[in-house]
């Protein structure tokens, strides 16, 4: 699955090359939208990049299973006989890769633009967007895959992941404040470990559940 | 059946309500404004019931494809819905002259604004799916994430802001409330979860015959 | 167990809010045998070929395939069928080679190369199968779909329109390969809405119109003619 959309992403480059963009249009619009000061950007900088992941995973994720509409394959998926759960398996590792990639892109971006200094704190930066993005990914592809299905799927989609991730998001801004502000990940320990609750809960009803999605 | 049920119901508010204005004494802090308490709690309580009664059906129409269930969960979230709008309207309404504002990002109002978009999103996926049988099965589906959800948003909310009283009711300090506040606040309880069984019994049926009118 | 139908339809009935599309239709299609279904656009030909693809449940009555019902074990049903539906299910941005593997994979079978260029050859298609299906016309796709039952070789082929918008010699070529596929003991159910070349791969029509079967016929002796005919007063009676 991982292997086959791969493929057709590479061929086509369409998720990709738009998702870039958009993640630079997003870092314009946050700064003509908050003014040039450096001072009250940097307080509302992890909102921000949440803010940025977010809203690329809406437009990455929401994308899962386009490619799938393409001459009705998704019907073909449905009739592969056996278990549909790797199917999503295969979905998420491959959403979770493209978020990486769009999230790696939007740190440097952030970086240049507001002069951050990530060296110090990227790996603990990166456990705590590690675990969020999980969290995203693992409802992202489920939430993705009905709403493909149903008329006003761009509307659906964010109407209801967004409510869903509240939790991850409260989460994950809180966290990514304390490490921008050099604190130490056990500061926020309480935070991880509802982040990797939601991940291990998320993904584990994906598994069980996909298959009634996929279901004629 | 039915009769004795609303009949119950009625009796039960009405009790509530007697109890709550006339019977429960003026709440020496807050005042009078305590009272909508009698309200306010009990809709969290019958919302919660709701979600988790959604969860037992989104799992038994899973498993067993029985549209009984997929009824159930339907009517359930819907009275749900209901009942987190009537928590909220209640919350805001006793924050005014509590705080000074209708509106806080207080713990316990934000976690259940959360709760009702979230099942909002519930009631709209099962609105925009055209196939009954597949809007059944999504809607299990969300019924399910949106249940294992629910402690999430309450610990997040929780940790994130904390304006509210403490529980009073949970955590009762020796006499931290009178007998009779307590007693006030059980009537409702019991009327406020009769009325939810009165409402999630009618709509059952009601979506039942509209299921049937379509077959 | 050789009395039983591979494929039996019984009292079936579809609706789509309020508008019955199949309303207590019965059809029994048993191995070896090929089934066309002819009925005018709209009539339920392709809601009938999903339902017994497990795409659909019906809403009333019963489907079986080799005696597993297309609602309770939809898993079994899948394993035995293959459907060429209107849309080829294929990545258009695959080879033809990447698309069968992928098909191949999800299906759980683990093709050799050797094994894969057989099924390109089967339906001439091994010279295309390094080149990307966007470049394929409508006749080559189907035969890419057709590739993966060669895999997989179900006992009932399901065909939504073969024909359709297939050239003389896509055609003669597909005629051809149903009736190895009939030979060799497998069912066929296709549907159209005209009276072409499906008629002559066909042992019976079934005429759909009003939600059920109007006519079921052996085709026989039946000229083109006479099936027109037949058509038009079954399915002109029923609107």
């Amino acid at each position: 699955m991982v292997w086959k959309d791969f493929l057709v992403e590479r061929r086509s480059k369409e998720t990709l090359n738009s998702l870039f963009f958009f993640a630079l249009l997003l870092l314009f619009v946050f700064q003509f939208a908050l003014g040039p000061d450096r001072e009250r950007l940097a307080g509302t900088l992890p909102g921000l990049l949440w803010l940025g992941f977010m809203l690329s995973g809406l437009l990455g994720l929401g994308r899962t299973f386009v490619v799938e509409r393409e001459n009705d394959c998704w019907e073909g998926l449905l009739l592969a006989p056996g278990d549909k759960s790797a199917i999503y398996v295969g979905k998420l590792a491959g959403n979770l890769l493209l978020m990486v990639v769009i999230e790696t892109v939007l740190l440097v971006l952030f970086g240049f633009f507001f002069n951050l200094d990530l060296a110090g704190i990227l790996p603990a930066l990166a456990v705590v967007i590690a675990l969020g993005t999980v969290a995203l990914a693992a409802v992202g592809t489920l939430f993705a895959a009905m709403t493909a299905q149903v008329r006003a799927r761009e509307l659906l989609f964010p109407v209801l992941l967004l409510p869903v991730q509240a939790p991850v998001l409260l989460a994950t801004v809180k966290a990514t404040e304390a490490v921008l502000l050099g604190e130490p990940l056990g500061s926020v320990a309480h935070w991880l470990k509802l982040l990797a609750a939601a991940d291990v809960v998320y993904v584990a009803v994906g598994v069980l559940t996909f298959d009634f999605v996929l279901e004629a | 059946m039915r009769r004795l049920l609303g009949g119950a119901t009625l009796a039960g508010l009405v009790a509530g309500l007697v109890m709550a204005f006339g019977i429960a004494p003026r709440e020496a802090t807050q005042g009078n404004v305590q009272r909508i308490m009698y309200l306010h709690v009990p809709s969290v309580w019958v919302a919660y019931l709701a979600f988790g009664v959604v969860l037992v059906a989104s799992v038994v129409y899973l498993v067993r494809r029985d549209d009984r269930a997929d009824r159930l969960a339907h009517a359930s979230a819907e009275v749900g819905v209901l009942f987190t709008g009537l928590t909220i309207a209640t919350g805001s309404i006793w924050g005014k002259p509590t705080w000074g504002t209708w509106w806080t990002w207080d713990a316990r109002l934000t976690s259940v604004s959360i709760l009702f978009v979230m099942y909002l999103g519930y009631l709209l996926l099962r609105g925009m799916v055209e196939d009954r049988e597949r809007g059944a099965r999504f809607a299990a589906v969300l019924g399910i994430v949106a249940a294992f959800n629910i402690p999430l948003v309450h610990f997040s909310v929780i940790w994130w802001r904390t304006l509210h009283q403490p529980p009073s009711l949970m955590k009762p300090g020796p006499g931290a409330m009178p007998g009779i506040i307590v007693a006030a606040l059980l009537v409702n309880f019991a009327a406020f979860t009769l009325l939810y069984v009165y409402f999630v019994t009618r709509r059952t049926v009601v979506l039942g015959l509209e299921a049937e009118a379509e077959a | 167990m050789v009395s039983e139908p591979l494929i039996r339809v019984t009292g079936l009935r579809k609706t789509f809010g309020n508008h019955r599309v199949l309303d207590g239709l019965d059809l029994d299609v048993r191995a070896g045998e090929a089934v066309a279904v002819l009925g005018a656009n709209g009539a339920g030909k392709t809601t009938l070929l999903k339902v017994l693809a497990t795409l659909t449940r019906p809403t009333r009555g019963t489907a079986t395939v080799a005696g597993h019902d297309c609602a309770k074990d939809p898993e079994l049903v899948r394993r035995e069928i293959g459907l060429v539906a209107h849309s080829p299910y294929v990545y258009e941005d695959l080879t033809a080679a990447e698309n069968l593997t992928f098909w191949a994979t999800l299906a759980g079978l683990r093709p050799s190369a050797a094994e894969r260029t057989g099924a390109l050859a089967t339906v001439e298609l091994e010279r295309a199968a390094g080149e990307r299906v966007r470049t394929f016309s409508a006749g080559m796709k189907r035969r890419l779909s057709l590739a993966r039952f060669v895999l997989a070789r179900p006992r009932v082929l399901l065909l939504d329109e073969p024909f359709t918008g297939l050239d003389q010699r896509a055609k003669k070529w597909l005629e051809e390969h149903l009736a190895s596929f009939k030979a060799g003991g497998g069912a066929i159910v296709m549907t159209s809405h005209s009276f072409g070349r499906e008629l002559a791969v066909a042992d019976r029509i079934a005429i759909l119109a009003g939600g059920a079967i109007a006519l079921d016929t052996p085709r026989g002796a039946l000229s083109a003619a006479d099936v027109h005919r037949l058509y038009a007063l079954h399915a002109e009676d029923a609107s």
